[in-house]
């Protein structure tokens, strides 16, 4: 009963998804999908190797240390870092002093303690960075109504990682001809800007490094855009993944000790089954020791086997 | 009487079972080891967090207020008082003999040197926990003129040690810096 | 239990005699994982991965609680709340990863513990109940990762709850209401989170009950083997301790390895970058796609297209609920006596087609719905069911099987070239 009846149903499921298949296939053949835009010009993000790349990975600190430059004087002018606190930057290896230092030459909301009113104070050690905008709304107000997103995460947020970050800050030009030839609708519209990294290809966001020297470093590194987009990126990894350091390490003890510990368990486990007399050594022709005589024999025989 | 064949035989098959024991004991015992090892940060991770750790200290503005005057503010999520003390009330403190006092402190003890005038403490009785009054304008000070505590009557005297009532001991004084002559570092 | 020649619990210590003569609860945990209970000798590593999957349950359970005492399940605060255990807890980026990789771990022991039990005839008689038993497990544990993964309030933590959410409108006149009366509201929100949080605090403790029926009805017939061959006498087993508890414990050791490799050097390989982004309810992500243990259903879902009869979406839905509810008839739709998968060639045969097809509707399910992805899903689904409800049924009734080996010990001792045949005869072609 139960057979005929998980058969009608088997028969119907498999029924409709071919139905299903031959009218989609159908449709295909009959007008195939358009070709986009997107689909042939988009690009996989260019390679970029960091020192905190791979399983024994480490912060470059004075990579970090100057892309948290880049992000303060290029990047934070529109994209907030809410999960990020001033006291974090002593893992970058500033000291106490240099932390609050930094701290206090920013500002962040508070209320005037005589008043009550809304005002700001400055910064202390353990406040997060400010965000630019008070709000979605403020933010959408002043970027053509596209909201610049918190940066914290975007190393983990995006496909591809820090080397799509790299990609897109380095990767804006102009649109290239054979693509207004191909598609003339896809031209890049007024207030968006071409970049092949981002995956509809027009960014609402202005190429936000454009000469050599916008910022100075304070190591003396030539600030070339390829800088400092690489060393940016190499901060965003960080203020995405703060404990990858201390991860990378507490990984190899653990992977040690339990490879050694698994080798232990698995001496014991045959330690163990040598009494259970798994297998008994065969008798007669299956027995090595006689399969070794026949092909002794063999062979002085001239017998191929 | 064991021959010494059998003997021998006996003690090596005794041998061979430590031995073969003595993986298995290997094998347990790091897995033992693991274990405890796993349990530390189950452990840890109730202990504070680094946030709340950021937070341990404060800092206070006490550039405001004037002798006479206490505030009332908060250090690790607790009331913290800061009193600027009046030369009256310095003199009322010192002038208690120590044996007086269920909890023996002087002044000087419970401020920093060049400082007496500036006296922080917890705001937490003693007894069982409740904030005591005296702070604010108009509020009641106890009959030693120092704080009062409505929950249980415990009254503290103008150098915040206890005098009466059920309390134990005197308000807290925390760890303190001044940075300046402005602005208290808590903590 | 229910072997004759089970060793019988003896106390060695004062304490445990003292506990058992007052709550047999030692002499229970001896009879089921101890010396009393004898299992076949000639179990494979197929074996081990129930005892894994409990072993990723307690993992589960514990790094939940613990992330519990952090998690603040709130629409506003949860995805912070998220990265403060990752950036300011102690070891708090240990316990958030160890849960989320827990999560994928405890799938994959699942999977290869149920497709064991599919080669090996696990689900067949006696044991019908022991196999439903670990669907409704199975089924707990979907619904349980499904809350859990909205927890962290990411884009596809809200967007993912939206479409499963979704799936109740797809049933005519109920399906909106159910669907309203499930998220407290009209889309996923405030009252949705608490209760999908709560629910997932709840959900793993009943599926550890779950796990005990499981593990009870198991003990009674005792375990199944690669042979299929009942157990007849003594020789053909061993205790469970020492010998499994030895095995189970090393290849643990080796899968745990295996995790800690994930967890440390590449905690996000199975996760979704879109879930670092907070929800927002006013854009959609380029592609909605669930954790990976969930694509091959997915791929299913998406691969009715057209209306027949029956909308589209509802096909989908009914075939997503009618892919998991078919394994419980199994016992019923594959009547074969004999069990296991090494002596029936044509089932062994379509055992692996169905493996390939399985593995092939999860790459389905991760792709976006375009094709060619939709129309091989759509080929696949399509094996899918026909290899449960008409291929298996049939090749259990038309099938040779080959012979079987007279008893457990037989095939294990005389060495495997000739556990298929009795004493004298030539042994069966090696498979």
């Amino acid at each position: 009963m139960v057979r005929i009846i998980g058969f009608l149903v088997g028969l119907g499921f498999a029924g409709v998804l071919l139905i299903s298949l031959v009218v989609n296939l159908v449709g295909y053949i009959q007008s195939p999908p358009e070709p986009t835009a997107e689909h042939e010009f988009h690009r996989h993000p260019k390679e970029l190797h960091l020192a905190s790349d791979g399983p024994l990975g480490k912060f470059d600190r004075q990579q970090v240390q100057r892309g948290y430059q880049v992000y303060k004087e290029v990047c934070s002018a529109c994209h907030s870092m809410n999960l990020v606190a001033y006291r974090n930057l002593a893992d970058l290896g500033y000291s106490e002093a240099e932390v609050k230092a930094e701290a206090a030459q920013h500002e962040v909301p508070g209320i005037n303690p005589e008043t009550g009113e809304v005002s700001t104070r400055k910064a202390i050690p353990s406040d997060h960075f400010p965000a630019p905008y008070p709000n979605e709304t403020a933010a959408r107000a002043a970027n053509n109504n596209a909201l610049p997103p918190d940066l914290s995460l975007i190393a983990k947020a995006r496909e591809g990682g820090p080397a799509y970050v790299y990609s897109l800050l380095t990767g804006f030009q102009n649109q290239p001809a054979e693509l207004l030839k191909k598609f003339p609708a896809a031209k890049t519209p007024q207030g968006l800007h071409y970049n092949p990294y981002f995956a509809n290809l027009n960014l609402a966001m202005a190429p936000p490094l454009t000469s050599e020297g916008q910022v100075t470093y304070a190591d003396g590194t030539k600030a070339t855009v390829d800088q400092m987009a690489k060393d940016v990126s190499a901060f965003l990894v960080w203020t995405a993944e703060p404990k990858l350091e201390s991860r990378h390490r507490y990984g190899i003890t653990a992977l040690v000790f339990l490879i050694f510990a698994t080798v232990l368990g698995y001496l014991s486990y045959r330690n163990i089954w040598a009494e259970a007399k798994r297998k008994v050594a065969p008798k007669g022709p299956l027995d090595p020791a006689n399969k070794a005589k026949r092909t002794r024999a063999k062979a002085k025989a001239g017998i191929a086997g | 009487m064991a021959t010494l064949e059998e003997t021998t035989a006996a003690m090596e098959a005794d041998h061979s079972l430590r031995r073969r024991d003595f993986i298995n004991i290997a094998a347990v015992s790091f897995a033992g080891v693991g274990a405890v090892a796993v349990a530390v940060p189950l452990v840890s991770q109730m202990s504070p967090s680094a946030d709340v750790l950021a937070l341990a200290s404060t800092e206070v503005d006490i550039s405001k207020i004037a002798p006479g005057q206490a505030i009332k503010t908060s250090w690790r999520k607790q009331p913290i008082f800061i009193r600027n003390l009046t030369p009256k009330e310095i003199a009322e403190a010192n002038a208690v003999p120590l044996s007086e006092l269920r909890d023996p402190q002087t002044l000087a003890e419970r401020t920093k040197p060049g400082k007496e005038n500036w006296l922080i403490t917890l705001g937490v009785c003693t007894h069982l926990g409740c904030v005591p009054l005296g702070t604010g304008e108009g509020e009641n000070r106890g009959p030693f003129g120092g704080y009062f505590c409505p929950c249980h009557g415990s009254a503290y005297d103008t150098a915040a040690r206890i005098r009466q009532g059920p309390a134990p001991l005197n308000l807290q004084v925390p760890e303190y810096n001044f940075n300046s002559d402005t602005v208290v570092t808590i903590g | 239990m229910s072997f004759a020649w089970a060793k019988a619990y003896e106390p060695k210590t004062e304490l445990g005699r003292w506990i058992d003569e007052r709550m047999p609860l030692p002499r229970l945990v001896y009879n089921a994982v101890g010396g009393g209970y004898p299992v076949p000798r000639n179990l494979n590593y197929g074996w081990n991965f129930g005892v894994l999957s409990g072993i990723f349950l307690t993992i589960q359970i514990v790094t939940g609680i613990i992330l519990a005492m952090h998690y603040y399940a709130s629409a506003d605060g949860a995805f912070n709340s998220i990265e403060h255990i990752m950036r300011d807890v102690n070891a708090g980026w240990f316990l958030r990863y160890a849960h989320m990789n827990g999560a994928s771990f405890f799938f994959i022991v699942v999977y290869i513990h149920i497709f064991r039990g599919l080669f090996y005839g696990s689900y067949k008689a006696p044991r019908e109940l022991v196999w439903m038993l670990g669907l409704v497990i199975y089924l707990l544990m979907m619904a349980t990762a499904f809350m859990g993964y909205v927890l962290p309030w990411g884009q596809m933590s809200y967007w993912g709850a939206q479409v499963i959410t979704g799936f109740f409108s797809a049933f005519p006149l109920v399906g909106e209401p159910i669907r309203v009366w499930l998220l407290g509201g009209y889309a996923p929100d405030q009252a949705a989170l608490t209760r999908f949080f709560s629910l997932h605090y709840l959900l793993p403790f009943v599926i550890a009950g779950v796990v005990i029926l499981h593990i009870w009805s198991l003990h009674i017939p005792g375990s199944n083997n690669p042979t299929g061959v009942d157990v007849k006498s003594e020789k053909d087993t061993l205790p469970f301790h020492p010998f499994y508890t030895a095995k189970d414990g090393w290849f643990a050791g080796l899968f745990l390895t295996l995790y800690a490799a994930v967890l440390y050097f590449a905690p996000n390989m199975l996760g979704h970058p879109d879930n670092y982004i907070p929800a927002n309810p006013l854009a959609t992500p380029a592609h909605i796609v669930p954790e990976w243990y969930f694509w091959p259903f997915y791929a299913i879902l998406r691969a009715f297209t057209v209306d027949f009869i029956l909308p589209a979406k509802l096909w989908g839905v009914l075939a997503m609920f009618a892919s998991i509810l078919l394994l419980f008839f199994l016992p019923w739709l594959d009547k074969s006596p004999v069990r296991s998968g090494s002596y029936r060639p044509l089932f062994k045969r379509f055992f692996w087609i169905l493996v390939a097809d399985v593995l092939l509707l999860g790459l389905c399910g991760m792709k976006p719905a375009e094709q060619p992805w939709v129309a091989i899903s759509q080929i696949a689904a399509a094996y899918y069911f026909a290899h449960f409800l008409i291929i298996l049924p049939l090749v259990s009734k038309f099938e040779r099987p080959l012979p079987l080996p007279n008893s457990i010990s037989a095939s294990v001792l005389h060495g495997e070239a000739e556990e298929a045949a009795p004493a004298g005869l030539k042994p069966a072609a090696a498979q």
